[in-house]
């Protein structure tokens, strides 16, 4: 008999034996018929994967990423049918692999990607009237707090990983050694990673935490352009609720 | 939210293709080829976007049919109950034509393979599979059709033939049936029995769907020949005339060519539903 | 900074930020794009889709493997960050197996 767990075992472990009970129509041994499934597995779910990180990919080339991803598929294989949220693990799974960790930025980039993927596949939201802002007196504005897009994801970052997502998927400069937060908005279908500008993503955080408006622009030191921000977001339909 | 007051009662006796968002403008610019559209219900499980966008306005053009490739109807173990209300979601808001599965698993051990997976064909397999299906039939509220496999290995435990086994379900649970030729094809090659003889066997009578795909040649161990089920190609001439000869026996189908891997642009998707139309023509005449 | 003077500088900045959003919205005309983005910008963001097909593609690798030079890593060269927390290199710097 061969049961699932027998069918199961060698799938992911290129080492096993082909479970018995398997036959051609000549009742041999079905050798490499089995792999036809372990290469089914093996394959798609590369493939998806590489699907799913296109910065990662182009950052160690496609040859790098296969090992990579094979590695990360046998050791954590999808637990859900719904592969638009495979590979959530895989940042962490690329700081830990020793062949990579003098390029201790991927990780991080490879977390734009995941976020990509998470805000593309978000539910739908509307942004606020610009002017919602505007009608609020000065003690209301400061005491405001706001409600995000499901889709507006926030990574923050020791290195430039906002440049080197763009440098990688777009050309242009090279990134310069810099820490970036990199804010991901989509006001309709399209997300797109924005680099935050100097203590915007302190400021982000704070708001995203249930901070006040006025409370969370005190965490932006000197060097924090309010209006861009505020501009950002209520371009990309970021900000979708203001509440006392 | 039931939003689908247009629905489509059923699937037409037309081509229809597996549909591709990358097709989304072409589909709507030119649809005269397709009559109607199958989705993998798994990628319209998100929360938002662009997919259930999309989806919403082909919905109201085209009938749809839902197609699950990650229920695990074959598995040992239960239906995941999370995955089954999302499946009830999307059938319940979108208010598909049709909705249809593999006689296959996929999920063992909380694992989700995504390949579909072979299992034996004996009594108790048979049991298994008729139980999931009333499960799916009962929760969705709806009728369901069953997919026949490719197959590229036997069991020597099996006891039932496919044919019969898939008979042996429908007689136990009321649902209809998936006829996939090029699945037909690929496994009669595979397991060197004929592919005719098989449709013979077959209950057309239950067939709700016929799907065609291309597949890829490879070998054995032993030099006999291998196909394998890649639907990246157009379909070859054999199973173009395996599925003449079912529609000979059968009547006219709804008949939908899968193409999900190397997806061609439009034309040459459109060409290939074309030739499908030709061969409901040819059945009509 | 004072609270009085803070106030005055965030209405200011609100007030700035609405004056260049007005902007952009007009910019944005209102029509829903149902399609895909243009070619080269977001397409990947959908992520892996499901597959109902198998594939002729060979795979029987093990897990060991080393680095091999490719990529854009390559071309990107990061001095020693600011803060001190790390040392960014090239992709040639280190070419290794994995242990065991």
């Amino acid at each position: 008999m061969t049961d699932q767990t027998a069918f199961h075992s060698g799938l992911l472990n290129p080492a096993a034996p082909v479970p018995d009970g398997l036959t051609d129509a000549q009742a041999r041994p079905a050798g490499r018929r089995y792999g036809v499934y372990r290469n089914n597995v093996t394959v798609s779910l590369r493939e998806a994967l590489a699907e799913g990180f296109p910065s990662l990919v182009g950052l160690i080339g496609r040859e790098n990423f296969d090992h990579v991803a094979r590695a990360y598929l046998r050791q954590s294989p999808p637990t859900s049918p719904l592969m638009m949220h495979y590979g959530a693990g895989l940042p962490e799974f690329v700081a830990s692999l020793d062949q990579l960790k003098h390029l201790p930025y991927l990780a991080d980039v490879a977390r734009i990607d995941v976020a990509m993927r998470q805000s593309y596949h978000a539910a739908d939201s509307t942004g606020i009237d610009a002017t919602a802002l505007q009608t609020l007196d000065e003690e209301a504005l400061l005491s405001t707090r706001f409600d995000f897009a499901p889709s507006m994801i926030l990574i923050r970052s020791s290195y430039p990983i906002g440049s080197i997502w763009h440098y990688t998927l777009r050309g242009g400069d090279k990134p310069a050694g810099q820490a970036e937060d990199v804010l991901i908005l989509r006001a309709e279908y399209d997300p797109e990673p924005f680099v935050l500008g100097p203590g915007a993503g302190n400021v982000v955080q704070a708001l995203q935490n249930g901070a006040s408006f006025g409370a969370a622009i005190d965490q932006g030191g000197d060097a924090f352009d309010l209006a861009a921000l505020l501009n950002l977001l209520l371009s990309q339909q970021a900000i979708t609720y203001l509440k006392n | 939210m039931p939003d689908a007051t247009h629905a489509f009662p059923h699937l037409p006796n037309l081509p229809g293709v597996g549909y591709k968002p990358q097709h989304f403008s072409d589909i709507l610019t030119d649809p005269s080829p397709v009559g109607w559209l199958e989705i993998h219900a798994e990628n319209y499980m998100g929360d938002g976007g662009r997919p259930i966008a999309q989806l919403r306005v082909l919905a109201e053009r085209f009938p749809i049919s839902v197609h699950g490739v990650g229920l695990s109807i074959g598995g040992e173990g239960r239906l995941d109950p999370d995955h089954l209300l999302r499946l009830k979601h999307l059938c319940d808001w979108l208010n598909p034509a049709s909705f249809s599965e593999h006689l296959a698993w996929s999920t063992h051990d909380s694992h989700f393979l995504n390949d579909l997976l072979p299992l034996p064909y004996t009594d108790v397999t048979l049991t298994r599979v008729a139980d999931h299906i009333d499960e799916v039939q009962t929760v969705l509220g709806r009728r369901m059709l069953l997919e026949n496999p490719s197959s590229y290995l036997a069991f020597a435990e099996s006891t039932w033939s496919e044919t019969d086994f898939l008979a042996e379900i429908v007689r136990r649970t009321g649902c209809g049936l998936l006829l996939d030729v090029n699945n037909v094809f690929v496994s009669a090659t595979n397991l060197d029995y004929s592919p005719q003889g098989y449709i013979d066997a077959y209950p057309l009578e239950a067939v709700g769907e016929v799907h065609l795909g291309g597949h890829d040649e490879d070998e054995d161990d032993h030099g006999a020949p291998l196909l394998i089920d890649s639907h990246g190609r157009e379909v070859v001439d054999p199973v173009w005339a395996l599925l003449d000869y079912t529609l000979a026996k059968s009547g006219p189908k709804p008949l939908l060519v899968e193409w999900d891997t190397d997806v061609p642009d439009w034309p040459v998707l459109a060409d290939e539903a074309r030739r499908a139309a030709s061969a409901l023509t040819r059945v009509l005449a | 900074m004072s609270k009085a003077l803070k106030t005055v500088a965030i209405v200011g900045a609100v007030a700035a930020s609405l004056a260049a959003h007005t902007t952009t919205a007009t910019a944005q005309a209102k029509e829903k794009c149902f399609g895909v983005s243009l070619a080269g910008k977001n397409d990947c963001a959908a992520g892996p889709g499901t597959t109902c097909a198998g594939t002729s593609t060979v795979d029987y690798q093990g897990n060991a493997w080393t680095l091999v030079d490719a990529g854009t890593c390559a071309e990107i060269e990061l001095p020693a960050m600011a803060d001190g927390t790390a040392r960014m290199g090239s992709l040639e710097e280190l070419n290794r197996d994995l242990p065991g």
